[in-house]
């Protein structure tokens, strides 16, 4: 169907609106020219991109696909222990070899004309490089080592690999900054990660609108009337939106307070997202276990360009993003738990889990108002959307009702697309 | 390859006693598929018993081991209440569903009296103004009472193949 919808584009400079950051143009979400820019300066830009969980890699020749923005590549631990990416593409002819999800392996050959490479990409055999009986074969000047598939830098922190094709990149830690850090810090430095499975589905919106979603505590209160509700959010309660000096990455973070007496103002606003008389059977999947040297019950990070790191009470997890063009992004989620989990913590936090992914109470909103807005924005006759709230700050705030994280991005944004 | 860790029975089964119980199965499961179709998802907790468990589950989680699944159900009451947050609290575009069960293997009974068995599922989803698109296909892992003529699910394991879901799974297959 998707063919059939007719783009708007309808500003074919891709000139930000002379207002500023309170407005934000549809074209960044739906346009192919601004998309090609995006994969050239963002994700293979400086930053650093997340490609896997160190934990998915027990021991030497352990393998991953995985990708750097929408470039697929291969995560793998060498001989030597250390962990390798490079581009899923074969030197020779561009073949996508790798084709397991995840596994073990010696070496990769690529199917078609066996060109093999080894744990670390490097091309280790070319089948009758020398042709046959002195004829055909690779020209005499020919060198395997100048026919390695694109290799990336890569960065771990605390068992987090990212991937980067910048030479001037920063290190790790300054690239997140110790805001970011602090709250990643929570979850990774905590102990052993155990990988207690995956989920995958496909978006139809722009990749940055899931970036947004996360930088915009306001629809959190009234969207999910789950959360709402069950009180597990509401305006009110103790909250930060934590942005770090560049805009480009944030936590949200919040605390639980089972005790918080709405006042009648903000029931008042809350109407919509409200059930008065909606009690859960069960309600232990909801409670929260102490785990964490952290003030708040609930993080969620958005890292720059496409890591989320899912700290929902007792469910953790990541999520990877991969824009699949501008009109749709996949989100692989892995999630964890640590290998002191006993048995009775492993089963909690899958229990919570109904909490969070493709079929959670909460993610199945966000999923389909990012496609309502997608939609939107590709079909309207309009050009803009408005992101106007908590007008004094750009960046860090204390209430939920505000949208000053996302103008931090779209600052960091602007700066590096020089738009 | 997908190996069967879920269905294990102890006893084979005569022909003749296989032949009733695919039948019983066959109306269980389009009577199941009948509720999910009309999302009457209120209806959908009274297939299971009381204590029964309720997963759904990518296929490259099940068979790993991993138990990360995109529903988890113990007890009755978890499904009850999954049930009330699709009625009551989920936000989603309307939709129709049709649920298609098939290729019924009867596996067996264990010495408890529990009966085993693997059914193939297809769910077609359509949005209002889109073509119709398969959702999700995968297998049922059932462990069934029975108790005369009557089935219910002591378990239903979900295992799913359409490992990337098309933006979210609103309601239970």
């Amino acid at each position: 169907m998707d063919n059939l919808i007719l783009d708007q584009g309808s500003n074919p400079n891709l000139v930000w609106p002379a207002e500023g950051l309170t407005h934000i143009p549809d074209w960044v979400y739906t346009s192919n020219e601004n998309f090609k820019k995006e994969r050239e300066k963002i994700f293979l830009g400086d930053c650093w991109n997340f490609v896997a969980l160190e934990a998915e890699f027990p021991e030497p020749g352990s393998f991953k696909r995985s990708y750097v923005g929408d470039i697929p590549v291969i995560v793998s631990r060498d001989q030597a222990g250390k962990i390798n990416v490079f581009e899923n593409r074969c030197a020779h002819r561009g073949v996508e070899f790798c084709r397991d999800l995840r596994g073990k392996a010696d070496q990769f050959i690529c199917p078609y004309h066996q060109w093999t490479y080894g744990l670390n990409g490097e091309l280790i055999a070319v089948p009758f490089r020398r042709g046959e009986r002195g004829k055909g074969g690779m020209p005499a000047d020919f060198e395997m080592a100048q026919h390695n598939p694109k290799r990336f830098n890569v960065a771990i922190r605390h068992g987090v690999i990212f991937a980067s094709a910048s030479e001037a990149i920063e290190p790790i830690e300054d690239y997140l900054g110790p805001e970011t850090c602090e709250h990643f810090d929570a979850v990774f430095k905590k102990g052993k990660l155990k990988i207690l499975g995956y989920y995958r589905n496909r978006l139809n919106g722009n990749w940055k609108l899931y970036h947004e979603n996360l930088k915009d505590p306001y629809h959190a209160t009234l969207l999910h009337v789950f959360l709402a509700t069950f009180k597990l959010m509401v305006a009110g309660q103790k909250s930060a939106m934590i942005t770090d000096a560049t805009g480009r990455h944030a936590t949200a973070a919040s605390a639980r307070d089972e005790d918080l007496e709405l006042g009648e103002d903000i029931a008042g606003e809350m109407r919509g997202a409200w059930r008065d008389n909606m009690k859960l059977e069960d309600t232990k999947f909801m409670k929260y276990v102490d785990e964490f040297d952290s003030p708040w019950t609930v993080t969620m990070q958005t890292i720059w360009p496409n890591l989320i790191v899912q700290r929902e009470l007792n469910t953790l997890g990541i999520r990877h993003i991969v824009p699949r063009g501008p009109h749709a992004l996949d989100m692989y989620w892995t999630m964890f738990g640590y290998d002191s989990d006993d048995q009775e913590m492993l089963n909690h936090r899958m229990r919570q889990g109904n909490l969070m992914g493709p079929s959670g109470y909460l993610g199945v909103d966000d999923n389909e108002a990012i496609r309502f807005l997608q939609e939107g924005l590709r079909r309207s006759f309009s050009d803009r959307g408005v992101v106007k709230l908590d007008p004094n700050n750009e960046g860090d705030t204390d209430t939920l009702i505000s949208e000053a994280s996302i103008r931090a991005m779209y600052r960091h944004y602007r700066q590096t697309m020089g738009l | 390859m997908m190996t069967n860790k879920v269905n294990d029975p102890e006893t084979s089964l005569t022909t003749e006693e296989k032949r009733k119980l695919r039948f019983l199965i066959e109306e269980f499961n389009t009577a199941y598929a009948r509720v999910l179709d009309a999302q009457k998802v209120e209806d959908w907790p009274d297939f299971f018993e009381e204590d029964a468990s309720y997963t759904v589950i990518a296929r490259e989680n099940f068979d790993e081991d991993l138990p990360v699944s995109l529903v988890w159900c113990e007890g009755k009451s978890m499904m009850r209440d999954r049930a009330s947050a699709i009625r009551s609290t989920m936000v989603f575009a309307p939709r129709y569903l049709r649920h298609i069960t098939s290729n019924v293997c009867v596996n067996g009974r264990d010495e408890e009296g529990y009966i085993f068995s693997e059914s193939n599922y297809l769910v077609m989803e359509t949005l209002m103004e889109d073509s119709t698109r398969i959702f999700q296909t995968g297998v049922y892992f059932d462990k069934f009472c029975q108790n005369k003529e009557r089935l219910s699910l002591k378990s239903r394991k979900c295992v799913y193949d359409s490992l990337l879901i098309p933006n979210d799974m609103v309601f239970p297959v």
